[in-house]
């Protein structure tokens, strides 16, 4: 969730009235926002000898673009208390037409194929509009813009350049300007080994680096006003005598487009000779059918239906009290003269978050104010519950196993490579483990096939407990598994480690054969006549166990045979491997013997 | 009086029975003022166990006699010595004289200036020093034998002492001790525990046993024990047990971007769709179309449905309007929340016909681990358990949900819930759930909720009119809150303390 700071003082102006923490907090609550802090009694810092002002910070849900700057959250917050009336966005015709004209060259489709563009006319800056201005691209930028990969913005002072513009795709060599802030004209590759290194802007250029063309945006004499999504040119710079603002955006998804420039444009047409008038654009695109003339800032007009809006919500409101509520949610909404049942709703351009009936009946909600809302019994129809199967089968392993006086553990699922290979003397077949493909450290690069390594880390980490020490887990693995539509599946499994002064070998088979029995398993040898259903173990040589000393379990269920599972005491070198030296004990290793099945055969 | 020697602390009970059989009660200060005080003790101990004696503790201060002290205890203070030196020299003494007869040129000082004030010396014609007075009483000297001799002195007189740093005072232990009920000259053999072998021998009836300790805890258990976390999930799930909550199959740990992602519609440029949020699966790396669940349900249209109410927009909703891409969809992730079970489970439903046709309502829970790349810290770990709860019905409203989650949280002793709007990409409305939490004195947030959105609903075919109540939260935080950890991999993982896991009593969330 983004976080606006505002000033706290001028935002109480807006809202014309002061209000306690607590107070704002409420309104916060209510509406769905959330104050995140006051700095009032905080320490502030001081930039040129001023202290700067209390700030609210101000949580904002990632989907309401028309409040991440303080214009935006002044007008909706005056709105739903009722203080002024949804803003009347409009498009004026510009003085000249000619001027305001980007013409879209082919080759942009290879790159960055999207441009919209708009003027503000007669802006008066201050200080703080300027940044609020600043700050809102920052914020579209890095949010609904996914870090300028689908939209980036460039405002430039109008009266410093002239149209029509045009909106090229050029070799990186040949575009060259001074970028903004800086005095030393260049071509756009030195451009880029120039911001290589910058924190703010390194960040952007691999979006457009190794395209063969670079996207440009010319005004009428050959001017750079910008080569997106990077850097506009210093030449168009905006400032605080700025008057006349052209907006231009470029982008690869257009609907992303429409929505940013309608949120810097709406927010800041406020400020216009006009308020809440923009002079649009007209793009000519023709090669990708994108002709057209930008903004729109048109209302979307949707039916709703009132029973709908009635029943999710609990209430009973005749069409006129809910156009009456739905106004303080920005809404101009009246009944249908067609149907009965159908509120038209006009959905003003910063809403671009409505999708569907459910959003204007969430905010018909918070119009009416979530905790007020009649309370309903939950209970509408019976159900009848129950387990999964699985997690039952699970329980009573877990339950034995406690009682048996082992202890329970929950190591986490992903592991490292090593630590489920080859720290268990185990080879990778390539055809089990799935692998993870962006792990941000070594720990995280599979999801375990095996309980083991979870078990012996957690014996390593808890060197000072006192030896012997018994534990287990019950959970799942994962596999890979070709034949599912996830090309993966769990397996549930049942695991356990002894540490101590002796091996514990036969601590872990008895374990095994209590298990065993709790299921109504019986032990037998693999050749016993009449082949009843039961288990039996085989002396197993794999590298995990030490020799002579490690056992598979075989299973013969409804007459079919398997292996399930294995113990023995771990080979020393998977002691040294997980370093389970034990610091209480003077460094000395200690035998651990295990015993891990999957528990999915008993189902 | 018992004998002065030092003994051996071995022999000490011994000997304080044998003066006690001589002295009762007995003073130990008295008896054995060599002996330090915490042997006494223990030996007292020892015998008082098995009753042989009684005794009781006796805080005394006691004066102790700086060096300086004990020589005017012993030679008189250092006016009377002045005095008696100056008196006993006819001719008078110079100041010189009486520093080498003394042969103590502190004293000599000390004494003179005292002998002056008191009036017992004065300067004579050729300003020698020459006795005033016949005799003198030397009270200093008196009153330090009195207090070396243990004897109390005026309290008045004692603090001048103190001031003049010539004692100081401290604390002695001292004990009063009785014979006791068992009283004996010798300690006899007590037996610890009654064996088979004494019921077996009758030695029972004759054995001395020694007392049980009522102080200390009983012997250690060596139990085994349950996780904390699984404990609390097991609390959990007994409440949606009560509740008719049938437990969903979220034993899938892998998912494809389609289930996790595109049916929940998240679109495919959302955040939570990013190699910083996700976890992405290299091998194997991409998986299959969704496959029926049901006979008879048709999976290419469910597809084909969620391509469109993304792309296009479908039931009503003008959808995000972008290219939905099938690969995009078919990346496999590792789940980053159980909903995606959820999901399933209500196509599932779908294909499902009740009594009049339509699919009958359902509730669903799980508890589960789901996964997040995200960096690890005290509050933050990749993976952790979702608990999630869906109720399918017709006909629901907002104020069910709350009404349902004030039921929910009050089964954990959790009231007065507060509901915030927010945002998911798949509920709509949603909700918040905040609690007063007493020990932080704010609202805490406890939970999300809502109601899944018809653009998620809709393309598996349930009917427009079945409306479904979606929330969730993690089993981590409130089991955090409960046992007051604040570091979460203090609770999950292999770094966890197994003492904590051994010694962690029952939840019993009702409970505060």
């Amino acid at each position: 969730m983004p976080t606006i700071s505002v000033d706290k003082y001028k935002l109480y102006e807006a809202l014309g009235q002061k209000f306690t923490t607590e107070e704002f907090e409420d309104l916060c609550f209510e509406y769905g926002i959330e104050l995140d802090e006051d700095t009032e009694n905080e320490e502030r810092p001081i930039v040129n000898g001023e202290q700067e002002p209390p700030q609210l910070k101000i949580e904002i849900p990632a989907n309401r673009y028309d409040m991440l700057c303080f214009e935006g959250i002044a007008l909706n917050l005056n709105i739903f208390r009722g203080r002024i009336p949804t803003p009347n966005y409009r498009v004026v015709a510009p003085k000249d037409e000619e001027q305001y004209v980007i013409n879209v060259l082919p080759e942009t489709a290879q790159v960055r194929p999207l441009i919209a563009g708009a003027v503000l006319r007669n802006v008066k800056f201050t200080k703080d509009r300027y940044e609020s201005f600043i700050s809102l691209q920052d914020k579209l930028h890095q949010n609904l813009a996914r870090q300028r990969t689908l939209v980036s913005i460039g405002t430039h002072d109008l009266d410093t350049v002239q149209g029509p513009f045009t909106y090229e795709a050029l070799p990186p060599r040949d575009i060259k300007f001074v970028p903004l802030n800086q005095t030393k004209e260049m071509n756009s590759e030195e451009l880029m080994a120039f911001y290589e290194k910058d924190k703010h802007l390194g960040r952007y250029l691999h979006i457009i680096r190794d395209s063969p063309v670079y996207p440009v945006v010319y005004d009428k004499n050959k001017i750079v006003c910008s080569l997106p999504p990077i850097i506009n040119g210093e030449h168009s710079k905006i400032t605080l005598n700025t008057t006349n603002v052209f907006v231009e955006v470029t982008a690869t998804d257009a609907t992303k487009l429409e929505i940013v420039l309608d949120m810097v444009v709406t927010m800041f047409s406020e400020y216009a000779a006009e308020p809440f008038t923009v002079e649009p654009v007209k793009i000519v695109s023709d090669h990708n059918d994108s002709t057209r003339v930008t903004p729109s800032l048109r209302p979307r007009i949707t039916s709703v239906e009132i029973d709908y809006l009635n029943s999710c919500t609990g209430l009973s409101e005749s069409p006129e009290s809910l156009a009456k509520l739905l106004s303080k949610m920005a809404y101009i909404a009246k009944p249908s003269d067609k149907d009965a049942n159908i509120l038209e709703v006009s959905i003003p351009a910063t809403r671009p978050d409505v999708l569907h009936q459910c959003d204007v009946m969430e905010d018909l909600a918070v119009c009416w104010g979530y905790n007020n809302l009649p309370r309903t019994e939950p209970n509408r129809s019976a159900t009848v519950g129950g387990p999964l199967l699985i997690n039952k089968l699970g329980d009573i392993f877990r339950t034995e196993a406690a009682m048996a006086g082992w202890s329970e553990v929950m190591p986490l699922i992903l592991c490292s490579h090593d630590e489920n290979f080859a720290w268990l003397n185990r080879k990778d077949d390539g055809k089990t483990a799935i692998k993870l493909a962006n792990p941000k450290t070594l720990e995280y690069q599979i999801v375990r096939t095996s309980l083991l390594p979870g078990l012996l880390k957690t014996i390593r980490e808890n060197k000072s407990h006192s030896l012997p020490m018994k534990i287990f887990e019950v959970a799942d693995v994962g596999l890979k598994d070709e034949s599912l539509e996830r090309r993966a599946r769990n397996e549930r499994h049942f695991a356990a480690a002894w540490c101590g002064r002796s091996s514990g070998f036969e601590i872990v088979h008895g374990l095994l054969d209590r298990l065993l029995l709790m299921l109504r398993t019986s032990f037998i040898t693999r050749e016993q006549a009449g082949k009843p259903d039961g288990y039996w173990i085989e002396e197993l040589k794999e590298d995990t166990y030490f020799h002579g000393h490690a056992a598979a379990v075989h299973l013969r269920l409804n007459g079919k045979e398997q292996r399930i599972g294995e113990f023995g005491i771990l080979h020393p070198s998977v002691l040294e491997n997980f370093d389970l030296r034990q610091v209480s004990h003077f460094r000395n290793l200690y035998p651990v013997s295990t015993l891990e099945i999957n528990l999915e055969v008993f189902l | 009086m018992a004998t002065q020697n030092t003994p051996s602390s071995g022999d000490l009970p011994t000997q304080l029975l044998q003066a006690l059989s001589i002295q009762s009660p007995l003073v130990s200060s008295e008896a054995f003022p060599a002996v330090p005080a915490l042997e006494i003790k223990a030996a007292l101990d020892r015998l008082a166990s098995r009753s042989m004696i009684t005794y009781q503790t006796i805080d005394k201060e006691e004066v102790i006699l700086e060096p300086e002290a004990e020589q005017i205890a012993a030679q008189g203070s250092h006016e009377a010595r002045v005095f008696e030196v100056v008196r006993q020299a006819l001719e008078g003494l110079t100041i010189q004289e009486l520093e080498t007869t003394i042969g103590d040129k502190n004293v000599a000082n000390v004494g003179r200036g005292r002998a002056f004030k008191e009036k017992w010396i004065g300067k004579g014609k050729d300003g020698k020093l020459v006795a005033t007075v016949d005799s003198i009483k030397d009270t200093t000297q008196a009153l330090l034998q009195q207090l070396k001799e243990g004897k109390s002195a005026d309290a008045s007189a004692v603090t001048d002492l103190k001031k003049r740093k010539l004692i100081k005072v401290q604390k002695v232990l001292n004990f009063k001790l009785e014979k006791g009920e068992k009283f004996a000259l010798e300690m006899v053999k007590e037996e610890t525990d009654l064996t088979s072998e004494m019921l077996a021998s009758g030695a029972w009836k004759t054995a001395n046993f020694k007392p049980y300790n009522f102080n200390a805890l009983g012997a250690d258990q060596d139990a085994g024990s349950l996780h904390p976390l699984n404990k609390v999930r097991h609390e959990f799930r007994q409440i949606f047990f009560e509740m008719g909550f049938e437990e969903m199959p979220t034993n899938k740990f892998v998912e494809t971007g389609f289930w996790n992602f595109d049916t929940l519609f998240v679109p495919q440029q959302h955040p939570a769709r990013d190699l910083q949020d996700t976890f992405f699966i290299a091998d194997p790396k991409v998986g299959g179309k969704p496959e029926a669940l049901v006979e008879g349900q048709d999976p290419e249209e469910y597809w084909q449905n969620v391509k469109e109410v993304h792309q296009n927009g479908k039931y009503g909703s003008i959808g995000y309007k972008y290219p939905w891409s099938a690969d995009e969809s078919l990346k496999l992730v590792l789940r980053t929340h159980t909903t995606s079970i959820s999901t399933a489970m209500l196509y599932k439903l779908a294909a499902q016909k009740g009594p009049d046709g339509r699919p009958p309502p359902a509730r669903y829970f799980s508890i589960d681990r789901v996964f997040r790349n995200e960096t690890v810290d005290a509050t933050h770990l990749a993976e952790f358990h979702q608990v999630e709860g869906v109720i399918a019905d017709y006909g629901l409203t907002l104020g069910g949900l709350m009404e349902f989650m004030e039921l929910f949280f009050a089964k954990m002793g959790i009231t007065n819930l507060k509901f915030k709007p927010a945002y998911n990409p798949y509920t709509e409305p949603s909700m918040e759930i905040f609690s007063y939490h007493e020990g932080l004195g704010k609202l805490v947030e406890i939970g999300n909720s809502g109601m899944f959105r018809p653009e998620m609903l809709e393309p598996m075919g349930l009917p427009k009119d079945m409306r479904v109540f979606g929330w969730g939260l993690s089993l981590e935080r409130p089991t955090m809150i409960k046992y007051k950890i604040s570091n979460i991999r203090e609770l999950l993982g292999h770094k966890v303390d197994l003492s904590f896991i051994k010694r962690n009593p029952a939840v019993r969330l009702e409970k505060e």
